[in-house]
């Protein structure tokens, strides 16, 4: 037993030693995120307009069907979503709407910082999602 | 023995700068000790430990303590008030008034006047230590009853147990230093030390108890942790599974008394194993200094187990107190006894 005890103090002391904290002192300083890291959304910006299509595919394959979507057609013809928006309160930050867009318009970013004050403010609407 | 009215004014006055130097000192190590042993154990579980308020969170007792006086002080309706409040004080002033007979350093002389640097020697000074950290479990007994509540009553009485079953051990372990000091005077002890080595072969170590007892000194260490509560031994307030114990109902500025006097008596308990088996004041540096490196030395170790071992179960408690350490320590009162008489 009293090997044992012994052990476990030269363990601790040995922790002791400086050089071994992993604290981050977060605010201060932030760790780089992996680059596949699933943050916030983006919705990905092409010339003049996003460049999602209203397809569908990804509030269909949502499996927390947090995405609305309502398309509609500009005055050329093309199909853009006119209502885009991701209840981030429900998102499960899964990935599959970025691998079920056909045209790669939705992308997540390294954003974690996500906290709000209100409900309304987890709510990201199209103009939210282009910045 | 002479009235204090009897004594001259410098001694009066030398008497009161004691004992304001000492309660001051004991306070500072106490506030202190929190800030190192949360920046110990933090660096042992490989992290920081406070590090905004000031310079590596030096400052962070004091921001602690105002925080603590301005929580709300809540006292449940159906408790015993007077005892309610009584209690965390019961706890804490035996803690303080036991440093009294512990000595600093040697005698010293200012202006052909000898002041020890003891606020005072009694001539039974460990007994009066081991009946003063007694009443400490009135302190609990009565914090646990007052509350009203069948969480702390039951937590006050588990306590109390506890303590008791260790101080009975580790008076028993420091029975044998006195049976080689011959004296229960704390000074005397200290004096007793300072002797030659009794065996001529190792007459290059110093006459301190360690040598001579390392059983007492191993029972009395870790008996003194288990009656003070330190981890592995602090089932009184064991947070996890207890929420804890007797001071479940305590907030604010009382819930900090207990933790006072949870880390005063670490001061205690280290200054007495100090003066007992490490000679004391005696050392190569000057008096108080080598008095000073061996509670800081105990208050480390006490901190670093904390950092290692798990909490013991009550029954692993109850039977290393009564089954192990008791009846070793009388085994060793035997032992010493024998040597005594006739070597």
């Amino acid at each position: 037993m009293l090997k044992e005890f012994i052990k476990g103090l030269s363990i601790t002391f040995k922790h002791l030693l400086p050089g071994h904290s992993t604290t981050v002192q977060y605010p201060k300083q932030r760790l780089q995120t992996a680059e596949r890291f699933r943050g916030l959304h983006r919705l990905v910006p092409a010339h003049d307009r996003e460049k999602c299509v209203a397809c569908y595919l990804c509030p269909t394959v949502c499996p927390a069907k947090c995405i609305t979507v309502e398309s509609a057609e500009n005055a050329k013809g093309e199909k853009y979503p006119r209502v885009y928006k991701i209840d981030l309160l429900r998102c499960i930050f899964c990935g599959y709407c970025v691998e079920a867009c056909p045209v790669e318009a939705i992308e997540m970013t390294g954003t974690y910082e996500l906290a709000n004050f209100k409900r309304d403010d987890f709510t990201f609407t199209k103009e939210r999602l282009l910045k | 023995m002479l009235s204090l009215s009897d004594q001259p004014l410098w001694f009066l006055v030398a008497m009161l700068v004691k004992i304001l130097v000492v309660f001051v000192v004991v306070l500072l190590i106490v506030a202190y000790t929190t800030w190192v042993e949360r920046k110990v154990i933090g660096h042992m579980q490989t992290r920081l430990g406070p590090m905004e308020t000031g310079w590596h969170g030096l400052l962070q007792p004091i921001a602690d303590g105002l925080k603590l006086f301005f929580k709300e002080d809540i006292i449940p309706s159906e408790a015993s008030k007077v005892s309610f409040i009584l209690a965390p004080m019961m706890i804490l002033v035996p803690a303080f008034i036991t440093v009294a007979v512990i000595p600093f350093g040697p005698d010293i002389v200012v202006g052909g006047y000898v002041i020890p640097m003891q606020i005072t020697d009694l001539n039974v000074g460990m007994l009066y230590i081991l009946a003063m950290a007694g009443l400490g479990v009135y302190g609990i007994v009565l914090a646990g009853w007052a509350s009203n509540s069948k969480y702390s009553l039951l937590g006050g009485l588990r306590s109390s147990a506890q303590m008791v079953s260790y101080e009975l051990a580790a008076g028993m372990a420091i029975v044998a230093v006195f049976m080689l000091s011959e004296t229960l005077s704390l000074k005397g002890i200290v004096a007793a030390q300072m002797q030659e080595f009794p065996i001529a072969a190792l007459s290059f170590l110093p006459n301190w108890y360690i040598f001579s007892q390392p059983l007492a000194f191993c029972l009395f260490v870790i008996c003194g942790m288990a009656e003070i509560n330190r981890t592995p031994f602090d089932l009184p307030e064991a947070e996890t599974e207890l929420v804890s114990g007797f001071c479940t109902e305590y907030s604010s500025m009382k819930y900090a008394l207990f933790f006072m006097a949870e880390y005063a008596n670490m001061v205690v308990i280290a200054a007495i194993a100090a003066t007992l088996f490490l000679g004391g004041w005696d050392g190569p540096f000057p008096g108080v200094i080598n008095i000073l490196i061996k509670i800081f030395g105990f208050m480390f170790f006490f901190i670093w187990v904390r950092a290692t071992v798990p909490r013991v179960r009550y029954d692993q408690l109850m039977y290393m107190g009564w089954k192990i350490f008791l009846p070793l320590a009388l085994a060793n009162i035997v032992i010493t006894g024998a040597v005594v008489v006739f070597w």
